[in-house]
């Protein structure tokens, strides 16, 4: 497919979800006051920061990849992510996707907690990761790449893909730290369908990172160095219970950087290149944040919590 | 994998799944933690900072920019909870007090980086080391009166040249009276 092509689709995808944008837009104004992030550029992988206490982040991310043997797809994902505690952080992800030529659908949700068991900071830091996925198996969005998924799996049609119901739980063990302004990000990945007859899958991604500038300026900017966060990650699946290895598995390197502007904003851009045979070829993701503080606050008041 | 391999582990965690939902619902209609409760926590998080981190000095010191660009920070990061002015909010606890005057810079760096995780402040290591002196240097701007006024007299109480009139122009705040008996 050539770029002219690549950009038509993406542009017919972007109108056929104003419904997304606009019930985002919606929680954006909904929201209290806008609080400043230095989120990390990473969009699969996890360091072990979590939100703060009492903050909101709203997010919107797309994923465009190429497909062999069918149509391209523009996967999509709303993500709610609020610190409950400065040590837990609990997070709801609406999925959707469009695959051209065939149809646009709602595929799933999610919710993710995120747990750091440890109260001081380490050379490694442990966060405990659990996910309850109801999705259906048409989900394209590739938040994490596990077992033996791989490419082919995505060209079933939407009409017979939607027809099966996944219900999974997913672990991971978020290992993560900070060296000399480098964030080094591990994380191993577990899933249980909870269907008895599936194995358990393993799956991977690995990330590291760095601010542009390690110091801050003294002026508001919105282009100053420490503003930006590039890195890399990589990810893919390990097998199964049954047949542990990397055959007939799917791993991604990608290149990633994130954008967090004065204002609240973060915008993060991340193509990532398939590694093997049965990986996509191509995968461009980017997403947009906000992060809202004080959204406790208002959900107390609202409930009357007392004060 | 067998029925009987596949269940208990599932169960488990949905169960888990299902203690977080009570316990986010739990926190969303909850009790707000106390100010005196949190500026109370904050000071004995300073006094637990280990030795070696303690005696660190801040490399920033003699950056002219340092305060300014800590004042920023503050601003963008810490502003939310404990108040742009620093003297506190419902969410976290004033910074104007004389335990946090008078604390080390290695001290305060250590409760940046550390955070004080089981009583509500996040660990703050996502921001680069030169970042986090950066904000110490604004913290330790603000002047308790007495240093306040032994500056505009040229000298520390300690009899010292005062720090005070850089780090005016950084618009950091003065400690009043009432802040000070935190």
């Amino acid at each position: 497919m050539d770029w002219r092509t690549f950009f038509a689709r993406l542009l017919d995808a972007s109108h056929l979800h104003l419904r997304w944008a606009l019930l985002l837009v919606a929680l954006l104004l909904f929201s209290v006051c806008p609080a400043h992030a230095q989120e990390s550029p990473y969009i699969v992988t996890y360091d072990h920061f979590l939100e703060e206490p009492g903050s909101l982040e709203v997010e919107y991310y797309s994923t465009f990849g190429t497909q062999r043997g069918g149509p391209d797809f523009h996967a999509f994902w709303a993500e709610l992510e609020y610190g409950v505690k400065a040590w837990w952080t609990t997070e709801v992800y609406l999925d959707g996707q469009t695959t051209f030529d065939q149809s646009t659908l709602f595929t799933g949700y999610r919710w993710e907690n995120r747990i750091r068991p440890l109260a001081h900071e380490h050379w490694i830091n442990p966060v405990i990761y659990i996910e309850y996925e109801h999705t259906k198996a048409s989900d394209k969005i590739l938040k994490e790449v596990e077992g033996h998924d791989v490419e082919a799996d995505y060209a079933v049609p939407n009409a017979i893909a939607n027809r099966e119901q996944d219900n999974e739980l997913e672990m991971k063990l978020l290992l993560s730290g900070q060296v000399k302004g480098w964030n080094i990000a591990f994380n191993p990945l577990f899933t249980k369908n909870l269907s008895p007859s599936e194995p358990w899958e393993f799956g991977y991604a690995l990330g590291a990172s760095r601010p542009l500038a390690l110091q801050a300026r003294a002026e508001h900017c919105n282009w100053c160095p420490e503003n930006f966060i590039v890195g890399v990650e990589m990810y893919g699946g390990l097998g199964d219970a049954r047949s542990l290895g990397l055959n007939q598995t799917s791993h991604y390197l990608a290149p990633v950087a994130a954008w967090n502007l004065p204002s609240g904003w973060t915008l993060r851009l991340s193509p990532g290149f398939g590694l093997n045979d049965t990986s996509h070829q191509f995968l461009l993701r980017w997403g947009l944040s906000r992060e809202f503080s004080g959204f406790g606050e208002m959900m107390r008041r609202m409930f009357g919590g007392s004060r | 994998m067998s029925r009987a391999e596949g269940r208990p582990v599932g169960t488990a965690l949905l169960l888990f799944l299902a203690a977080c939902g009570l316990a986010l619902a739990a926190s969303v209609a909850g009790a707000q933690s106390d100010g005196d409760a949190s500026s109370k926590r904050f000071t004995e998080a300073l006094a637990t900072a280990p030795e070696r981190a303690r005696a660190r000095q801040n490399p920033m010191e003699r950056d002219p920019d340092a305060v300014a660009a800590g004042g920023k920070l503050f601003e963008q990061h810490c502003a939310e909870c404990h108040g742009q002015k620093a003297n506190g909010t419902r969410r976290g606890p004033s910074l104007l007090g004389k335990a946090m005057q008078q604390a080390p810079p290695g001290a305060i760096f250590w409760v940046l980086t550390n955070g004080v995780v089981r009583h509500g402040m996040p660990v703050w290591s996502k921001l680069p080391e030169p970042e986090r002196w950066q904000i110490v240097a604004f913290l330790k701007s603000f002047q308790l009166p007495a240093e306040r006024k032994d500056a505009d007299s040229g000298t520390s109480s300690d009899g010292a040249p005062a720090r005070g009139a850089a780090q005016d122009n950084a618009s950091g705040p003065s400690v009043s009276s009432q802040q000070q008996n935190e």
